[in-house]
C-alpha cells in the first residue's frame, strides 16, 4: 500500500547488507584472492550461520562485515547507510555504535576484570551513567553465566569463560549487528547450548540481527538462516 | 569520570612494572639533579651578582665623549688626557660630577648614585709597604651605591664617618700590612703623602679588591692627589639591576660620556657562570634523554604487546586519537609521578647541599655551598622532561594508533 521509504524506521530494515565483496590478501607471489564478490544480508530479528571448511574466507568475510577492514571491491550498508567507503573515523564510529564483534581466538583485554571487560565498550560511547553502565554490564555477565565472576581478571577465566564476556562485551551497546567468529568453537556442549540460546534469545527480544561463523553443524541447523561457503563464495 | 584512555593506560603501563620503574626513576632523577644543579650554579652566579654590584654598583660612568673630529684635532695630540677606544674619542674623567649626578637622578630606576675620585697610592705601615689604590668617597652617597655598610668586619662605618682622616682598608691589604682598627699608615702619592687611621677593615670576598682599595673621605683623597674638583667615575645603584644595559645606553645618549653596565664590567665571569651552568645542564640533560628513550622503549614494548587489545579496542568503537591518547597517557603518568617525586628529591637535595661546608674566598666569600630556590629551576626541569619524554612517546604512540585492526586480527601486523 505504501511506497517503499527510505525512512530508517521502516520496512524489513536490513542491518546489514553486502554486494560484491572481493578481497586479496597477501602480496606479491603469495597474493591470494580469498573473497570473490561475495553477497549477503541480514535482516532484524534474525540468526544467520556461515559454515564451511577451514580456509575458505569466513573470517575474512566477517572482519568486513564488522569494518574492521576494506574490502577491495564492493559495498557494504550499516542500517541503510553505505560504510565501505567511508573515512576511518566513521567506521570507528559505526563499529562502537551498531555492531558487536567477537573474535575467534583472543577476546578479552587481560589486565581488566570482566566487568570492566564489558564496560569498555560503554564508557567509550558514553550514553550511560557510571552506575547505569556498571549495573548493565552486571546484568549482561549474569545472563551468560558468569554473574559471579565479574571482578575476575581476564586471566583468570578459562577460554570459555573468556569467550562468554566477550560475547557480553559485544552486547554492551545493544548494537543493531552482532558479529562472532566461532562462538562456542571452544565451548563445551551445555555452554555452546547456553550461548546460542543467549545470542538467539537477544536477536529475537531485541531485533538484532546475529552473523555467526560455525563448524557445529547442530548450532547451524539451528538458526534460521544458514549459508554454506566455499573458496571465496556463498554457494 | 575518569576517561577511559586514562584507566587504559594505567593498567597497559602497571603491567610492564619493571620498564615503568626505569622510565620513571630516570625522570625523577633527570628532574632532580636538574633542580640541584641550577640551584647550584645559579646559587653561585647570584651571590657573585650580589657580591660585585655590592662593590662597584650596576653601573659606572667614566670618561666624557669627545664630541667632534675637530675638538679632537683642538685638542692636539700630545694631551695625556685624551684617548681612542672603538673609534669613539674619550676625555678622561669627569669633570663636572655635580651636574652629572643629578642628571642621572632623573631616572627612575636609579637609586643611588657617587662620584669617586680615585688614584694609585703606597701604603706605609710600621711593617711594610704596599701598592693600592685609593677611593676617595662621600660616604652618605657611596652607602647607596655598594654594600659598604655590610662589608665591614673590624671597627664600624660610624667610626670613619666620624674621622677625617679615617680610612677603610680591605682585610687582605690590612693583613699584608698587619693593621688593626686604630693603627696609623702613610699614604703617599705623587710626591705627597699623608697620615690617616685605619677606621674599619672590610672584606667584600672579592680578593682583587679585598688587597688594593683603600677608602678615603673626598676631601682627604683630593689633596692627596691632588685633584681639587672633578671625579674619577660616578657608581650608581639601580632598583632593577638585570635592566643596566638598557639604562646604560640611554645614560650614554644623554650624558655623552663612556657609560659601562655591570654585565658588561663582568662579562668574563658571567661567561664562566654562564658556561658552567649550560656544561651541568647538558650534563644532567643526559638523565632526562636516557628517561625518555627509556620511555620510548616501554612504550614500543607495550605496543608490541598489546596490538590485540589495540584491534580488541578499535573494534568497540575506540577511534586512533583514543589509541594515541592511551599511549601518551602512559608517559604522562609516568611524567606527573617524575616530575613531584623529582621535584621533591630536587628540594631535599638541594637542601642538603646547601649545607655543605665549603670555604670559598676569591671572587666572593662564603663558608657553605651556596643554593638559590627558584620556582623556574623546578618549571624546567619538568618542562625538558615533558618535552623530552612526550617527543620520544609520540612515535610508538602514533605506530600504535596506525595500526588496522584487520591487520591485527588476520596476524599480519608488523
Ligand atoms: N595475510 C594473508 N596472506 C595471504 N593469505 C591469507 C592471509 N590471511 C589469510 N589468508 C588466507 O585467506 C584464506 C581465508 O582465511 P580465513 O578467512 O581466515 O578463513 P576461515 O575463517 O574461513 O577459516 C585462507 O586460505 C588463508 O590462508
Ligand atoms: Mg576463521
Amino acid at each position: 500500500m505504501n511506497p517503499p521509504s527510505p525512512a530508517p524506521a521502516a520496512g524489513p530494515a536490513w542491518a546489514l547488507r553486502c554486494r560484491g565483496l572481493h578481497r586479496h590478501l597477501g602480496q606479491g607471489e603469495g597474493r591470494v584472492h580469498v573473497l570473490k564478490g561475495v553477497s549477503f544480508e541480514a535482516e532484524r530479528g534474525q540468526v544467520y550461520a556461515i559454515v564451511g571448511p577451514s580456509g575458505c574466507g569466513k573470517s575474512t568475510l566477517l572482519y568486513l562485515l564488522g569494518l574492521l577492514d576494506r574490502p577491495d571491491e564492493g559495498e557494504i550498508e550499516i542500517n541503510g547507510r553505505r560504510m565501505s567507503n567511508h573515512d576511518d573515523a566513521a567506521r570507528t564510529a559505526a563499529r562502537g555504535e551498531h555492531i558487536g564483534f567477537v573474535f575467534q581466538f583472543h577476546f578479552l583485554m587481560l589486565e581488566f576484570t570482566a566487568l570492566e571487560n564489558v564496560m569498555m565498550p560503554m564508557r567509550k560511547l558514553g550514553r550511560l551513567s557510571p552506575a547505569a553502565m556498571r549495573e548493565r554490564a552486571h546484568a549482561l555477565l549474569d545472563s551468560v553465566g558468569l554473574g559471579a565472576k565479574t571482578h575476575r581478571l581476564g586471566t583468570q577465566l578459562s577460554g570459555g569463560e573468556q569467550q562468554r564476556v566477550a560475547i557480553a562485551r559485544a552486547l554492551a551497546n545493544q548494537p543493531a549487528i552482532l558479529l562472532a567468529d566461532e562462538p562456542t568453537g571452544n565451548l563445551d556442549v551445555r555452554n555452546s547450548n547456553l550461548v546460542f540460546d543467549l545470542l538467539t534469545r537477544l536477536a529475537k527480544d531485541n531485533g538484532q540481527a546475529v552473523v555467526l561463523v560455525t563448524h557445529n553443524p547442530e548450532i547451524a541447523q539451528r538458526c534460521d538462516v544458514t549459508r554454506p561457503m566455499r573458496d571465496g563464495l556463498f554457494v | 569520570m575518569t576517561s577511559p584512555n586514562l584507566r587504559i593506560a594505567y593498567r597497559f603501563l602497571t603491567a610492564k612494572k619493571r620498564a615503568m620503574v626505569m622510565s620513571l626513576s630516570c625522570t625523577v632523577l633527570g628532574v632532580g639533579l636538574f633542580i640541584v644543579t641550577q640551584a647550584t650554579t645559579s646559587g653561585f652566579e647570584r651571590f657573585f651578582t650580589k657580591t660585585i654590584l655590592g662593590i662597584n654598583g650596576a653601573i659606572r660612568i667614566e670618561d666624557k665623549i669627545q664630541d667632534t673630529m675637530r675638538s679632537m684635532a683642538a685638542a692636539g695630540g700630545g694631551d695625556s688626557h685624551f684617548g681612542r677606544r672603538d673609534g669613539v674619542k674619550y676625555i678622561e674623567g669627569i669633570e663636572e660630577p655635580q651636574a652629572l649626578m643629578a642628571a642621572v637622578r632623573e631616572f627612575a630606576n636609579v637609586r643611588g648614585v657617587s662620584a669617586v675620585v680615585r688614584g694609585n697610592v703606597q701604603l706605609q705601615s710600621a711593617f711594610k709597604a704596599e701598592d693600592a689604590q685609593v677611593f676617595g668617597i662621600r660616604l652618605e652617597d657611596h652607602v647607596r651605591v655598594s654594600d659598604l655598610a655590610e662589608q665591614v668586619t673590624n671597627g664600624s662605618l660610624e667610626d670613619f664617618r666620624n674621622s677625617p682622616t679615617g680610612a677603610l682598608v680591605g682585610r687582605v691589604l690590612a693583613d699584608r700590612l698587619q693593621l688593626g682598627v686604630g693603627d696609623s699608615l702613610v699614604i703617599s702619592a705623587r710626591g705627597a703623602s699623608r697620615r690617616v687611621q685605619v677606621a674599619a677593615i672590610y672584606e667584600t670576598g672579592y680578593r682583587e679588591v679585598d688587597k688594593t682599595n683603600v677608602y678615603l673621605h673626598q676631601p682627604e683623597a683630593r689633596s692627596l692627589l691632588k685633584r681639587p674638583s672633578g671625579a674619577t667615575f660616578l657608581q650608581i645603584s639601580l632598583h632593577d639591576p638585570a635592566r643596566a644595559p638598557q639604562d646604560a645606553a640611554r645614560l650614554e645618549q644623554v650624558l655623552r660620556h663612556s657609560v659601562k653596565p655591570w654585565q658588561e664590567r663582568e662579562k668574563t665571569w658571567l661567561a664562566v657562570f654562564r658556561a658552567l651552568r649550560i656544561s651541568t645542564m647538558i650534563t644532567v640533560s643526559v638523565f632526562t634523554l636516557i628517561a625518555s628513550l627509556a620511555m620510548f622503549n616501554t612504550l614500543a614494548m607495550i605496543v608490541l604487546e598489546k596490538t590485540k587489545d589495540i584491534a580488541i579496542l578499535r573494534s568497540m568503537g575506540y577511534e586512533r586519537r583514543d589509541v594515541t591518547r592511551i599511549f601518551l597517557w602512559q608517559a604522562g603518568i609516568v611524567l606527573a609521578v617524575g616530575a613531584v617525586a623529582g621535584a621533591l628529591l630536587g628540594a631535599m637535595v638541594t637542601w642538603l647541599v646547601s649545607q655543605v661546608p665549603l670555604p670559598i674566598n676569591g671572587i666572593f666569600k662564603t663558608d657553605r655551598f651556596i643554593v638559590t630556590w627558584d620556582v623556574s629551576h623546578y618549571a624546567g626541569a619538568v618542562l625538558t622532561a615533558v618535552v623530552m619524554v612526550m617527543v620520544a612517546s609520540l612515535i610508538p604512540a602514533r605506530r600504535a594508533a596506525r595500526l588496522e585492526p584487520g591487520d591485527i586480527v588476520r596476524g599480519t601486523a608488523q
